[in-house]
């Protein structure tokens, strides 16, 4: 069915591209619901910057908001976001309505040439007109900053912006989300506000050799930086599905519910941007990610004893004070570990990070302290960190794969060469 | 010569509990505040993380945690015929420096004083009449009462999550509390600590002493905990590295814990660390404060212009700005005239050591995790016969079991070699220790002034400390240890050492952070430096918060007042700003 929908949706896409902006526009008849209206509203887009998280990447440590240079490193090399205050000579502020539709579109920008997909604009294409049109009325009302884009750090052949036309061909499906008639207005707003403006799939999607979400299964979980963003999909340990729709209203909102607590980047997601979408968004975001399948098999692994017993002394030591036995955590505090669809991701590195240099909790206006772990570094060596790791993703009825000292090796050198 | 910085509304001196609290109440109401500290920034992680605070060697006998003498210190003398020497190592009182303040270091032993505390000379001489009162005592009633203080009492325990169980509900007594507590509104936000062997064993061994015993106030987390401000607190894990270390479970209430998540993100708040304040400012009549003078780390000097300025540092350094910077009568101890410096008060404290065969396991403890007896303290019995004026509480705290510093050996064991290792592993375990807690009251004699000689790295005369304790103190104190020594006498099979406070005051050993007075409220300024609301009478724009405007010490740990005299004085400050001036007129 979804599989099916999609097929329908890629094909209104191509057609909407080849016939122009009018079949746009009709395409996304669905959405314009959700939008203010045909009147420009920079209150509506000042909503839509926040859920699309804008302000974290175009915004540098100290800096002015908007005005970019912060790095955004990539497997490839270090890109730097742009200016996008109104400022006329290094900013946007000389682009028109459709010079910004094209770059969140297609990903080029005002003078022709091709942005790099470290901005999102393969979700971003999804976006309404409408909506795109608001978010430009929005950064159109900030202070405008001078502040000259930095050009970004590739090697070749990527460092030809042409390149990218080559990858826009191979992998951006470019059109506005074209909505699901089966499915209920809320299903249609969380597919939209997900695959399009919330570019979830940038973190929690697998990516390929050239940096492009798997488009089958864009939800499935994915390396993102040294972290690894858990399935969003059906899993019962490492996805949504012991989660209820009430659990992801609540974790979007305050960056924790009874299962997990949102850390690394996700912390930063929740108090910039995910905790101002209203409770229908929030809802309907659930309700879309509910209805994504679980994958098919589960991996299995097992565990020797003699590991269980040094992690659980480790854990002993190190952690229960904050996690208490059992890895319940502490309601309303810090994180439970049992039981956790973080915890038992596919992937350890998100763990194992978090264990090395500690890690806080999103701060938002219901819960006010960014709670924060110390780091273990200095105090645990690799081994002993790959022990810890392995039992709680172990013990207490969590089961999913070992993690052995060279992981750990791996991830110190990767924060290392990241300068954390 | 000092660079002059654009002007803000208010400006801080320190960034501790006091400061944090006028902070916030103060960009609540739209103005725009300036804290100015001496020390660092500091935050739970990574400064007081897990993984290294519990380090008794670096903070507790190392004392790194505190102010440095080398930076700043005081000269002392127990009376006016000696000559005042300088304090070169931290000893009987440990303060902070750093953001959080004292905040940070303190075990959280937050308790309301007694109702009778606040009018203590009137209810002296009422009940024992006017005679009763020996010379050179400077007796005086606070100008606030505890009625008024109640809600205000109630904010901080509230802000704080403090675990306990209240003893009176509105007038009525409730079981199990403490039953000579006044009346409070509501109970505690949180329930008790869990109780440990030794403070079990307390509780029964008072109550067959014929007390009433209670858990003891404390601002550690018994649960999970969410405050008005939603601020979150993690559960206390009893880990005994409470007091002089800073909390790495978000356990411990301190302004890190409580309001800076929610201070530092708003935008009429500033602060600046590294900044050393040497003047409060006045304009050319002195009934204006202009500002601040203060001093980087580098030995720049500003001027920072403020529409108000707060004194929120250490009891001792608030009296010592304000006597450097002219502010106010100097106190005169020959004449008894002058106020600023007048009635500095500390604590009295003593304590008798148990040794008994039960297994305690002391370091599973918590910094105010403790079962007191109140039947001794301020007015709550006929201390007419007795011959003395105030008293204390008696109290068993299980703070931890430190190997260094938190044991017990008996009095005969041998202080090193093989003889004292099989001491403390006789004794380590199974002993505990009775503390008693007495008030000190202020006295002519007693008092902090500039040193004639000896001056600091700014070039600034030292504070002089005048300190000893008189005999009403002595008498009151061997009191409390003898009721104290009751109760170790009632735990079956105890050998027990009574450890009286004898002779001189000494600076040396470490015996309580609770110095108080010098600034002292009340109704008359003729004996106080501040009104009620603890407003400066000389200067209306110049306030000054903490335990220096205590005007005698209570038998309790200071924290829980100067909280609630801290939102008590906000809520004038926002008067005030509305409507400029003296909010009592003489």
């Amino acid at each position: 069915m979804n599989a099916r929908a999609r097929i329908a949706g890629a094909v209104a896409l191509v057609l909407a591209s080849v016939a122009g902006t009018g079949a746009v526009v009709a395409n996304s008849a669905e959405v314009q619901r959700t939008s203010p209206g045909p009147h420009v509203s920079a209150e509506h887009g000042r909503y839509l910057v926040r859920a699309g998280d804008c302000m974290s990447c175009h915004t540098a440590d100290n800096g002015a908001p908007f005005a970019g240079g912060r790095a955004v490193p990539t497997p490839f090399g270090t890109i730097y976001s742009t200016n996008i205050t109104p400022d006329r000579s290094t900013g946007i502020g000389d682009w028109s309505e459709d010079d910004f539709y094209r770059a969140m579109h297609q990903g080029i920008a005002r003078d022709g040439h091709h942005l790099y997909p470290a901005f999102p604009y393969p979700w971003f294409t999804r976006i309404s007109r409408d909506d795109v049109r608001d978010i430009k009325a929005y950064l159109g009302t900030r202070p405008a900053v001078r502040a000259v884009n930095r050009a970004p750090e590739l090697p070749w052949p990527l460092s030809v912006r042409g390149a990218m036309a080559v990858w826009n061909g191979m992998y951006l499906h470019e059109g506005v989300y074209g909505s699901d008639p089966t499915k209920s207005a809320a299903w249609n707003r969380g597919a939209y506000l997900v695959r399009g403006l919330g570019h979830c799939g940038a973190c929690h999607g697998d990516k390929n050799f050239a940096g492009a979400v798997d488009k089958d299964h864009p939800l499935a979980g994915g390396f993102a930086e040294h972290m690894y963003a858990p399935a969003l999909t059906g899993g019962k340990r490492d996805g949504l599905g012991q989660w209820s729709e009430q659990d992801i209203v609540e974790y979007l909102g305050s960056g924790r519910n009874a299962i997990a607590t949102a850390g690394g980047a996700m912390a930063e997601v929740v108090e910039q941007s995910t905790q101002y979408l209203s409770e229908a968004d929030r809802r309907a975001i659930a309700v879309y990610l509910k209805s994504l399948p679980a994958p098919g098999t589960e991996r299995q692994a097992s565990v020797g004893d003699g590991t269980m017993k040094r992690g659980a002394a480790l854990y002993l030591d190190n952690c229960e004070a904050c996690h208490m036995r059992g890895g319940t955590g502490q309601s309303g505090a810090f994180p439970p570990l049992r039981n956790s669809s973080a915890v038992q991701a596919a992937e350890p590195d998100t763990l194992i990070a978090a264990i090395l240099q500690g890690d806080r909790v999103p701060a938002t206006k219901a819960d006010q302290t960014a709670l924060a772990m110390p780091a273990f570094a200095d105090k645990l060596d690799d081994r002993e960190i790959a022990q810890l790791t392995t039992y709680i993703r172990n013990a207490w009825g969590n089961h999913a794969g070992s993690v052995d000292a060279g992981d750990v090796h791996d991830m110190r050198k990767q924060l290392r060469k990241a300068g954390h | 010569m000092a660079r002059r910085l654009p002007p803000v509304d208010v400006v801080l001196v320190g960034f501790g509990w006091t400061a944090a609290i006028i902070a916030q109440e103060l960009t609540e109401a739209g103005v725009q505040v300036l804290a100015l500290e001496r020390g660092e920034f500091r935050d739970t992680v990574p400064d007081f993380a897990t993984d290294t605070i519990q380090d008794e060697l670096r903070y507790a006998v190392r004392k790194q945690i505190f102010e440095s003498p080398e930076r700043e210190t005081l000269t002392f003398r127990n009376s006016a015929e000696q000559t005042a020497l300088p304090m070169r190592h931290l000893g009987s009182f440990l303060p902070a420096a750093g953001v959080g303040g004292a905040g940070v270091h303190w075990n959280g032993q937050c308790w309301r004083f007694l109702p009778s505390d606040f009018e203590i000379r009137s209810q002296v001489e009422q009940r024992y009449g006017k005679g009763f009162i020996p010379d050179g005592m400077n007796l005086q009633d606070w100008g606030v009462t505890y009625d008024e203080l109640e809600p205000h009492y109630d904010r901080f325990e509230y802000l704080c999550g403090v675990s306990g169980q209240a003893g009176n509900l509105g007038g009525v007594k409730q079981a199990g509390g403490n039953p000579f507590e006044g009346p409070r509104k509501r109970d505690y936000p949180l329930p008790p600590l869990q109780r440990s062997a030794s403070t079990t064993l307390f509780d029964k061994a008072a109550r067959e002493a014929g007390f009433d015993p209670f858990p003891c106030p404390a601002a550690n987390a018994s649960k999970p905990y969410r405050n008005p401000l939603g601020v979150q607190m993690g559960q206390c894990t009893y880990c005994g590295f409470c007091e002089w270390f800073g909390c790495g479970n978000y356990s411990k209430a301190s302004p890190q814990t409580t309001l800076l998540p929610v201070l530092l993100k708003k935008d009429n708040f500033r602060f600046r660390t590294r900044c050393n304040v040497t003047r409060v400012n006045t304009d050319s009549t002195g009934r204006q404060a202009t500002g601040v003078t203060y001093v980087d780390i580098d030995g720049n000097q500003f001027e920072q212009p403020a529409g108000m300025v707060v004194l929120c540092a250490f009891a001792q350094h608030n009296v010592h700005l304000l006597l450097l910077s002219r502010i106010g009568a100097p106190y005169d101890p020959k004449t008894g005239l002058g106020v600023v410096g007048r009635n500095y008060a500390y604590q009295i404290t003593s304590a008798v050591d148990v040794f008994q065969k039960e297994r305690l396991n002391p370091f599973m403890g918590a910094g105010a995790l403790g079962q007191g007896v109140d039947n001794f303290n301020g007015e709550n019995f006929d201390h007419g016969p007795l011959g003395f004026i105030g008293g204390g509480y008696i109290a068993l705290w299980n703070t931890g079991g430190r190997p260094i510093l938190q044991h017990q050996l008996p009095k005969e064991a041998p202080k090193w070699g093989s003889g004292w290792k099989q001491a403390m592993h006789d004794n380590y375990l199974t002993s505990t220790s009775i503390a008693t807690h007495g008030s000190v009251m202020s006295y002519r004699s007693n008092y902090v002034d500039l040193d004639p000689t000896w001056r600091d790295d700014y070039g600034n005369p030292l504070l002089r400390l005048t300190f000893d304790y008189q005999p009403n103190e002595h008498k009151m104190s061997d009191y409390l240890t003898d009721q104290a020594t009751k109760i170790a006498q009632a735990i079956p099979g105890a050998t027990h050492h009574a450890k009286k406070r004898e002779g001189h005051y000494s600076i040396v050993p470490y015996q309580t952070t609770h110095n108080t007075g010098g600034a002292a409220m009340g109704d008359d300024p003729r004996t106080s430096v501040v009104n009620r609301y603890l407003q400066s009478w000389d200067v209306p724009n110049l306030w000054v918060m903490g335990a220096s405007v205590f005007p005698q010490n209570a038998g309790y740990n200071p924290t829980g007042t100067v909280g609630a005299l801290t939102f008590w004085a906000a809520e004038a400050m926002k008067r005030y700003l509305k409507n400029p001036g003296p909010l009592v007129t003489t």
